[in-house]
């Protein structure tokens, strides 16, 4: 095999992976859906627990507490959220749906860090951040090729 | 390698021998840093309402470093206004060239500035404070306060823009991204430079100022040592200056293998890594020690910001180096402290993939903040085009994640390959510092996703 065609088949081959690692669909959980009732604090510049755990098709209900000040909770990707004033916690209640990793994000102005007073809500095992290595690698493998192509 | 010069478009080329079109736009560019300081000053302390945080964070900073510096290099230097006064005090004139004469003590810069040492050292005493600057609007407006105030006591002592040069903590990461940018200005024919009697590119003349960055333009070969202020292309008798279209990371085909580059090189890529982790991660406590400035946990947190840019990236990275010196198959004698330099070329563009991706993430969320600003920019209460009152929403979904993933592979790929080049120059195995990279875009990715 020349030079020129195995560079094309590696070339094929990256791409193949790398429309894999894109494509495949991740595996489905066995865990049987729960319902899930998280107590959440909210104070400057934290909710704490700082990270939230659920399973895809969990109902979660969040009571939200404020310790300090005024603040908001708003999970991203769900598009759900509530308010809560010092002394007086709010609930609210939906399905998670998807997996990943969905960020909390405070919906009141709170104080100077406001926009960056974040949480995590993790939905099964985080199939994006493995996907996203596995495409950097991928990309690292991929620039030899870029390379000796252009010298060629 | 293929160059197309935009200057072959006519009306193009006219726009930019033309002053106006950039004395307007840095005109108007000078009336907003001057509101973003009063508004900083006068305005609401609450950063999100205050038009100094969201124009100058929010606004600039994602058109900067989303579009302008990846797009255009030092586009930005161009048209901005910080060196408006001092080129007036200099120059005493706005537009028309005034024959090269300049005013001022026009001191030669000592050859201790010579160098981005002291942008560096800029940039990581605005990075400490970075917490407090972010989000307090006076702290903002007394931050840009420092940067014109500094610009113009250099421009009355020193020839030509020597703040931008080696002092503007801003033009210094802008520099060193520039050259990944797909924009060049070069000559195109050098030896009719060397014929040039009056070399009025530098020196200036009726046509046009001298170069305000002191470089000769034959002698351009990267972009940061040029600001695209355009003058050379006014002045040159020959009509010898392009504006070239070129391949991405052109530069870094030859990286120059500066120490003071590679460690502005990992500064920004450190600042990223902890600015991901401060602003973006989950950990209150980390928050509140960056924001604290003076107090003991933000000693805490300056101290290991310094340490992880300095000190433990470099680290790592010399390591990486020393072991792609051993693997190469041949091994040509050069310093160690000249390989380490050369390699670090290979961080411009993970380092520019970094701050894209981290800027995606908190741009996006919080670019509704500016309907607020635009209608109550002091909060004050105004309500000028209906949008003062508007809700909180973030602009952000599952396509800003699958952008920044595929910014940050764009990185790794663009890192590995300026390894495999730079190494087959250097005599350095590229699967050291290509490994370096990828590992740290996993941390990155782990800190984003």
């Amino acid at each position: 095999m020349n030079l020129r065609r195995k560079k094309l088949w590696m070339t094929v081959t990256l791409a193949v992976l790398a429309a894999a690692v894109i494509l495949i669909p991740a595996p489905a959980l066995a865990a049987n859906p729960i319902e899930r009732f998280v107590m959440v604090e909210a104070s400057q510049y934290a909710f704490t627990p700082a990270t939230l755990h659920a399973n895809p098709g969990d109902t979660v209900t969040i009571e939200l507490h404020s310790a300090d000040v005024a603040h908001g909770i708003y999970v991203e990707g769900y598009g759900v959220s509530a308010e809560a004033q010092p002394g007086q916690p709010v609930a609210f209640t939906f399905v998670v749906t998807e997996s990943g990793v969905f960020r909390l994000r405070c919906s009141i102005t709170c104080g100077a860090l406001h926009p960056f007073m974040l949480g995590r809500l993790t939905v099964g095992p985080n199939w994006t951040l493995a996907r996203a290595a596995a495409l950097a690698g991928l990309a690292v493998l991929a620039a030899p090729l870029a390379v000796r192509r252009e010298t060629a | 390698m293929n160059r197309v010069s935009l200057l072959q478009i006519p009306w193009l080329k006219a726009a930019l021998k033309n002053r106006w079109p950039q004395f307007t736009i840095s005109a108007l560019l000078m009336a907003g840093f001057v509101f973003a300081i009063v508004a900083g000053l006068v305005g609401t302390p609450v950063g999100s309402r205050n038009f100094g945080i969201i124009a100058v964070w929010i606004a600039w900073w994602a058109i900067l470093i989303l579009a302008v510096v990846p797009v255009t290099g030092r586009g930005w230097c161009s048209v901005c206004p910080i060196p408006m006064a001092g080129d007036f005090l200099q120059r005493r004139s706005l537009l028309g060239p005034n024959g090269g004469r300049t005013r001022g003590l026009n001191l030669r810069l000592p050859k201790l500035f010579r160098n981005i040492w002291w942008q560096n050292a800029a940039f990581a005493l605005m990075a400490i404070f970075s917490a407090a600057i972010l989000t307090n609007p006076r702290v903002t407006a007394l931050a840009l306060i420092i940067m014109l105030v500094a610009a113009i006591g250099m421009s009355a002592v020193f020839e030509r823009r020597s703040f931008c040069k080696s002092v503007c903590p801003v033009g210094g990461f802008i520099g060193l991204y520039s050259q990944v940018a797909p924009l060049e200005l070069r000559v195109a024919d050098a030896a009719a430079c060397a014929s040039c009697a009056s070399k009025a590119c530098y020196n200036g003349s009726e046509a046009g100022y001298g170069c305000p960055w002191g470089t000769f333009p034959a002698g351009l070969t990267r972009n940061p040592a040029c600001g695209l202020c355009l003058e050379c292309l006014r002045s040159c008798p020959n009509d010898n200056i392009v504006l070239n279209l070129r391949p991405f990371a052109a530069d870094l085909e030859k990286p120059a293998a500066r120490l003071d580059e590679a460690f502005k090189a990992f500064l920004m890529l450190g600042a990223a890594l902890v600015y991901a982790a401060v602003f973006l991660g989950p950990w209150g406590n980390l928050k509140v020690a960056a924001l604290a400035a003076g107090t003991w946990p933000w000693l805490g947190y300056a101290a290991a910001f310094l340490l992880i840019c300095l000190a433990l990236l470099p680290g790592l990275f010399w390591v990486a180096v020393r072991l792609a010196k051993r693997m190469a198959p041949a091994k040509p004698h050069t310093a160690r402290r000249h390989d380490f330099a050369q390699a670090a070329a290979a961080l411009v563009p993970l380092g520019l993939a970094f701050w894209a991706a981290f800027s995606l993430s908190f741009v996006f969320a919080n670019g509704s903040y500016l309907l607020n600003v635009l209608s109550d920019p002091l909060g004050w209460g105004w309500d000028l085009f209906g949008t003062a009152g508007a809700v909180w929403s973030p602009l952000y979904g599952s396509w800003t994640v699958a952008v920044q993933v595929g910014v940050l592979a764009l990185g790794a790929f663009g890192a590995a390959r300026v390894a495999q080049r730079a190494g087959a120059r250097g005599g350095l195995h590229p699967l050291p510092v290509s490994g370096y990279s990828l590992a740290l875009t996993v941390v990155m990715m782990g800190l984003l996703l």
